[in-house]
């Protein structure tokens, strides 16, 4: 054991903490301290310091009784979206201001099932809306890491910021995030850190609050691969609540990481390559597929020709579905409700509290989704926009089909940007962020995000992997011989 | 197919959002920039494609019609704004 207790892995920990090396009491204490002394990246916003200590505690006494998961003591920020018992989960809205869920997330229950800590809940953009956590109610998360001599204060991505910046930082072991876009590989790329976002029902989505409800699920987001192995392994499995939650078996997947992927078939997609890349995203493009064909795998370049339709066919799908999930939202049940004035009625008590409650971004969407669901324009937009759905998710099974086992792809189009720098760009500009992510939603598929190297100004850059359907084990695996080849181990200098 | 300021106050009435009279036309302009973007799918040939329903080939599961919960009146009214006498409370809506 090396470093300061929080800045290990999930694994070192782990190994240590079934060693008798550390105890979960020393680790916890060790994370709350750093989330203490940094409150300016604003990544934790709800602090469970009092829950963390008790869990450690139970963790060391099941420890020494030698009955002990993976996760046993292992200190963990939960996103902000995840519904936590008896504690603030707000989606990062003022609309649910208060609200205290009476109920636990399967994939949070799981966790503590197997002896993990909760620190806290972490900033994320409001209902998952958003590419740079500015569309939070708390404020911007903050990126630890900064440009070289310059103290500009950068993005971590979104939407879960807050859970890159935690991780980052070495504030917690490890965070949960969800990802409907790419709300967990850009931030894990922005941050230099790993983040996989599994097959669309591998994790149970019962109580993380919904988004769009076909493209959203949970993922962890770690140190590197081997973590991203525990802590997915840990997350998954077949929920009752969960109607779209698989019943498959979840494998061991640290287990599938022998690090040899000799013999494996890795596309590269020629539309991935967009017109006015920057030159150093196309070389850590580059670099990854020499790196993987070192390591025995036979490089192939592959076409997914709707590639260039997925974002605007995902800024339908996604505010439609928002548009009808957002609904609960009225002031009735829970959150926030508007002071009325005499005479008000229901309609007005809806109209005022989702005024105030819901943030500019937020209203856009619903009301986009609104638009599109409406009659005369749900054929036009909305099931045109399914219907492309339907190819893009073919593009990737015959490419599949003709023996790809992998396809790797830049992350995000751009290192960490400042934050306020978008803030006059039309929303579209922002939509772009996602333009590498958002096909393996679309298409249901896991997708891992994995520190790669870094530009000029030595902000930390991701390469992304693309595997098939449920296959995230060796998806890790393709993942770990990438990320042992790009040797990428830089840490953001401390600042905070 | 653009969006004019009528259209943009008749999106936010169906969205339950209110909007001042005076940000309607920027966010008609907004709506318009979306709309815009997405317009590009009209380019994309759909004859004959099914809209996808589910991303995974499955059948969704089924559990017997039977009562499963329930009996938690106080934890549902937990997070209530207003709750009185066991009900959510809400301005009159029937005169």
């Amino acid at each position: 054991m090396s470093g300061a207790p929080n800045t290990l892995t999930i694994a070192a920990a782990r190994d240590a903490l079934r060693k008798g090396e550390l105890a979960a009491t020393e680790l916890t204490e060790a994370c709350l301290g750093a989330i203490e002394g940094a409150s300016a990246l604003n990544a934790f916003v709800h602090h469970t310091p009092d829950l963390a200590r008790a869990q450690a505690e139970a963790a060391d006494a099941r420890l020494k009784s030698g009955d002990a998961p993976d996760l046993c003591g292992i200190p963990l920020g939960i996103k902000d979206l995840f519904c936590t018992k008896g504690v603030a989960s707000q989606a990062a809205s003022r609309i649910l201001e208060g609200f205290q869920p009476e109920y636990e997330s399967t994939v949070t229950r799981q966790l503590w099932e197997q002896g993990a800590v909760m620190l806290g809940k972490l900033n994320m953009d409001e209902f998952a809306m958003g590419s740079s956590n500015e569309t939070s109610t708390y404020g911007g998360a903050v990126n630890p890491w900064r440009r070289a001599d310059d103290e500009t204060a950068l993005t971590p991505g979104g939407s879960s910021g807050g859970s890159a910046a935690a991780v980052a930082a070495d504030l917690c072991l490890a965070a949960t995030g969800t990802d409907t876009g790419g709300s967990i590989r850009q931030p894990a790329a922005f941050t230099g850190i790993t983040g996989l976002k599994p097959t669309y029902g591998r994790c149970s989505r019962w109580g993380i609050i919904a988004f769009a409800s076909s493209l959203d699920q949970a993922g962890p987001m770690t140190r590197d691969v081997r973590d991203a192995a525990i802590l997915l392994g840990a997350m998954a499995g077949h929920d009752p609540m969960d109607s779209t939650s698989v019943d498959l078996p979840v494998p061991d997947f640290e287990a599938a990481l022998t690090g040899d992927i000799r013999g494996k078939t890795i596309g590269i997609p020629r539309e991935y390559r967009m017109e006015g890349m920057p030159d150093e995203i196309d070389a850590l493009w580059s670099d990854g597929r020499r790196m993987l064909e070192e390591a025995g795998a036979k490089i192939v370049d592959v076409s997914l020709p709707h590639t260039s339709y997925a974002l605007p066919t995902y800024y339908v799908i996604a505010p439609a579905e928002a548009s009808s999930n957002l609904a609960r939202y009225d002031g009735v049940r829970f959150g926030h409700r508007a002071r009325l004035d005499q005479g008000d009625g229901v309609t007005e008590m809806y109209e005022k509290t989702r005024a105030e409650g819901f943030g500019p971004e937020v209203r856009r969407r619903i009301m986009v989704g609104t638009y599109v669901l409406s009659a005369g324009f749900y054929d036009a937009y909305y099931n045109r926009a399914r219907k492309v759905r339907t190819l893009i998710k073919r593009d990737f099974d015959d490419a599949f089909a003709a023996g790809v086992d992998a396809i790797l792809t830049p992350a995000t189009p751009s290192a960490a940007f400042g934050l306020g720098e978008m803030a006059k760009a039309d929303p579209v500009a922002m939509y772009l962020n996602d333009v590498f992510t958002v096909t393996v939603n679309l298409a249901g598929l896991p997708g891992i995000s994995v520190p790669a190297g870094r530009d000029k100004q030595g902000l930390p850059l991701g390469l992304q992997l693309i595997g098939r359907p449920f296959e995230e084990g060796d998806l890790l695996n393709v993942a770990g011989v990438l990320e042992r080849s790009a040797g990428f181990v830089e840490k953001p200098a401390r600042w905070w | 197919m653009s969006i004019d300021t009528n259209t943009a106050a008749r999106i936010a009435r169906l969205a339950r959002i209110r909007v001042e009279e005076r940000d309607l036309p920027g966010l008609a302009e907004e709506f318009n920039t979306i709309l815009g973007f997405v317009e590009q799918l009209g380019e994309v040939d759909v004859e004959g494609i099914e809209p996808m329903v589910s991303v995974t080939p499955q059948r969704l599961k089924r559990r017997e019609d039977v009562v499963t919960d329930g009996g938690q009146q106080k934890a549902v009214l937990a997070n209530a704004p207003d709750a009185r006498e066991g009900f959510f409370a809400v301005p009159k809506v029937v005169e």
